[in-house]
């Protein structure tokens, strides 16, 4: 059946074509959907997890592994991060069943921290890695790994990039589904890491590396075709562009297409090098396949330019595009560039993502604005919605580093600046994510910081995702809802206080009275994502009572507040949720329910 | 056949719904498709665009510049953003609804609807700008905007699917009490588009 899938949803029913038993993640853009394909797709047979962490999750899978079942394990480039101590010593472990470790690379970045390269992390830690150039190719792919996983006995990595995770393509799938029944956890000493046992894995690992490099040459995903003495190799969506533009070029060349970055098929890329005199390397972020051509052809003492990006041909910041690979190839081939006709066009406005109307953060970031105006005060910001809470007007993210820095980099400027009054921002899902280990060292340590979550009920940012402290898993059913108030409590945080962010009076007195705690005080704002309600009905503004002072919009920069012309401001009806926060702000009530005039 | 399918819009207008009721259309015709959006950050009343090509042999989802066959602009600004991508003399679709971002509201950037509009005007003769938002909401709701505007680009001849494959992949993708108002916002936006290009064809 032919069907318009998104690379991610290719990925999930290819992991569940091939017969996978335990799928667990924790949400990032681009590899959220993944996991979400397998929940809705799920017969019953799988068992599907929204992990707290990636760490938690890459371990929660690596035991799966162990007893034979097929699994995999979600996550994006930075989540591997967190996910890095077990994935280092499973590399030695190995696994029984087969395991795919599924790391979307976000190459812009489009919505990530870092640009890093997860190629590299399969060098790293010595396991293979598939990088599919389409959606399609990831499908196939997927299925592979498990086959791959369960010959060589290691973890394998597919890496998708964002362009493959939210394409779609229409794909012929297959409604047929392999049965793989685990054959249970068997006691033996090679479940146990120790030094001994890691030395002698580390001479096998290296005999695999060896191995895989031989399999991968035959791969189908690794192909070199055409001739001639100019050579293009790509990897990715860079070579998508490449086939695209040789294509519309009417190019003669001889390429070399790789599926399989590391361990790299050395033997293919002989084959492609023969009886090349230049070659250009097409691939996003790091330079990995240029690099093993590098070397390839220094080991084999072969006089060919090998171009990419250490010598300027293609950059390594940023993401590809058809129009960058164009010009990389013209260049390389002396080719004349494209004529492209720009239209005239006049200055527009820029757009950047904002808080939605009604969003709770807001209004918490403005209760601890108005309580700390005048005072020092820092704010740390962490991952999720609110890290938009640094744009103008509200202005309060004063740092952003990773999941759950927030909480920790707060104390490292309090020890430098006493005097300073640290607020620690961080949500609901990130708290529970890494944010707790921060806490208890500030409770520890006795380091005054003020803790604020804004607890939403839902991992918001990556498309609303349950966690620990939702009360409901993905597979659906309620579990204990872990508290929050509680948890805190139970770690030594004396004061404590949940409010609902839109009392502004009582939240703006509860900050100031937090600030003023010795040790660690924790603020909990309690309000829910707005996409998880019924939309209200609208408020309005009575333009007979508004004096066009313009504070509403200046103070809190709602996206549902329009000026108008005569310099008053009037409602977006379709995006207001009501939630009132303009109107505590009014100093001339001109802003109410829809009984008010319009 | 062969169609390259730019929409370009503000997050939350519904883009990506479009793309793959587009895709579902293209698909029950026997066509192949790719699309390519950016989902994530954009979302959150960010700009966001989504390619859409029917059949043709391309590998990757994105439109290069000046290849668009149509776009489809569901909002003023975002469509000028984009509009590099039409190709020469291509036929574009606007939802003449402007979407202020805070920044405009906060007096840090301007919003000129005329230089825009002209702009467009003179990027391609094959124009036609429609007010969505409202026959959204004559039709029931301001969310069916997207659907309006898909009726628009069937209805003026410029996508070449069938309203019958849109009304099956209307059925296919989305909940059962949708249907009749996407149908009815369907047919607004098909019925207009369809007099205006009768009217300038006299």
């Amino acid at each position: 059946m032919i069907k318009l899938l998104m690379g991610n949803e290719a990925i999930a029913l290819g992991a569940i074509k091939s017969g996978v038993r335990v799928v667990s993640g924790y949400p990032g853009t681009p590899s959220t959907e993944i996991l979400e394909t397998v929940a809705k797709n799920n017969d019953g047979s799988i068992y599907v997890e929204w992990s707290v962490n990636e760490k938690t999750a890459m371990e929660v899978a690596a035991g799966a592994a162990y007893s034979g079942a097929r699994t995999m394990v979600t996550m994006k480039q930075v989540g591997l991060n967190v996910a890095s101590d077990p994935l280092m010593s499973l590399a030695y472990i190995g696994v029984k069943g087969g395991m795919v470790i599924v790391v979307a690379d976000d190459p812009g970045p489009l919505s990530s921290q870092t640009e890093q390269d997860t190629r590299h992390f399969a060098k790293f830690s010595n396991l293979p890695v598939l990088d599919p150039s389409t959606p399609e190719e990831a499908y196939e792919m997927v299925q592979a790994a498990f086959e791959l996983s369960e010959q060589v006995g290691l973890p394998v990595f597919l890496r998708p990039t964002t362009r493959i995770c939210h394409a779609c393509s229409s794909i012929d799938i297959s409604d047929s589904r392999e049965e793989h029944i685990p054959s249970g956890f068997e006691k033996d000493s090679r479940w146990v890491i120790f030094p001994q046992l890691s030395y002698r894995r580390h001479i096998e690992i290296e005999k695999i590396q060896v191995a895989l490099s031989l399999i991968f040459s035959k791969s189908p995903f690794n192909t070199v075709s055409g001739k001639g003495s100019l050579g293009i190799a790509g990897s990715g969506i860079a070579w998508s562009y490449a086939q695209d533009v040789i294509n519309d070029l009417g190019l003669n060349v001889k390429t070399f297409k790789v599926g399989t970055p590391y361990p790299f098929p050395v033997k293919l890329a002989e084959s492609f090098l023969e009886g090349l005199d230049r070659v250009l390397v097409l691939e996003e972020l790091d330079p990995v396949v240029e690099e093993a051509l590098l070397e390839i052809a220094g080991s084999k003492g072969l006089r060919i330019s090998i171009s990419g990006k250490k010598n300027g041909a293609t950059p390594y910041a940023g993401e590809f595009s058809y129009e960058l690979v164009h010009k990389a190839i013209s260049d390389f081939a002396a080719l004349p560039g494209a004529d492209i006709n720009e239209p005239a066009i006049p200055p527009l406005p820029s757009r950047p993502p904002v808080l939605c109307a009604g969003c709770p953060h807001r209004a918490s970031f403005y209760a601890v604005k108005k309580a700390m105006k005048g005072q020092k005060a820092v704010f740390t910001g962490d991952i999720g919605c609110y890290t938009l809470g640094n744009a103008k007007p509200l202005n309060m993210v004063d740092t952003c580093l990773c999941m759950g820095a927030s909480v920790s980099v707060a104390q490292g400027i309090k020890r430098v600046e006493p005097d300073t009054r640290l607020f620690a921002f961080i949500g609901d899902s990130t708290f529970f994510h890494t944010g707790i280990p921060g806490v208890i060292n500030a409770v520890y340590n006795q380091t005054d910081i003020v803790l604020v979550v804004l607890d939403n009920s839902t991992t918001a940012m990556t498309g609303h995702q349950p966690h620990p402290g939702t009360a409901k898993t993905m597979m659906g059913n309620v579990s204990e809802k872990i508290d929050i108030e509680g948890l805190l409590r139970s770690i030594g945080v004396k004061w404590v206080q949940k409010i609902n962010p839109f009392d502004q009076k009582a939240a703006i007195t509860a900050v100031k009275e937090a600030s003023n705690v010795k040790g660690v005080s924790a603020i909990i704002f309690e309000a829910p994502c707005i996409a998880l309600v019924k939309k209200p009905e609208p408020l309005r503004v009575d333009s007979h009572i508004c004096r066009a002072c313009g504070l509403c919009i200046r103070e809190i920069g709602c996206p549902s507040m329009i000026l108008k012309e005569d310099g008053k401001v009037q409602i977006e009806p379709s995006t207001c949720y009501a939630c009132g926060l303009c109107s505590s702000i009014c100093p001339f009530g001109a802003i109410g329910g829809m009984n008010h005039e319009g | 056949m062969k169609a390259d399918i730019l929409i370009a819009g503000v997050g939350g207008q519904g883009q990506i719904l479009a793309s793959r009721l587009i895709g579902a259309a293209a698909i029950l015709e026997g066509y192949t498709v790719r699309t390519g959006e950016t989902i994530g950050m954009s979302q959150r009343g960010g700009s966001v665009v989504s390619h859409v090509r029917i059949g043709g042999e391309s590998k990757s989802a994105t439109i290069p510049f000046g290849q668009a066959d149509l776009m489809i602009g569901f909002e003023l600004c975002e469509t000028v953003r984009n509009i590099k991508r039409l190709s020469e003399n291509g036929r574009l679709i606007v939802n003449t609804q402007r979407i202020n971002p805070v920044t405009v509201s906060l007096g840090m950037d301007e919003y000129d609807t005329n230089a825009m509009e002209d702009a467009l005007k003179k990027t391609t003769s094959n124009l036609i700008m429609l007010d969505g938002y409202s026959l959204a909401h004559q039709a029931g709701s301001f969310k069916a905007v997207n659907v309006v505007l898909l009726g628009a680009a069937v209805g003026a001849g410029y996508l070449p699917l069938s309203r019958d494959s849109f009304i099956k992949a209307i059925e296919e993708i989305m909940p059962q009490r949708f249907h009749n108002l996407n149908y009815a916002a369907f047919d607004s936006g098909h019925d207009l588009a369809g007099r205006i290009i009768a009217k300038n064809t006299e």
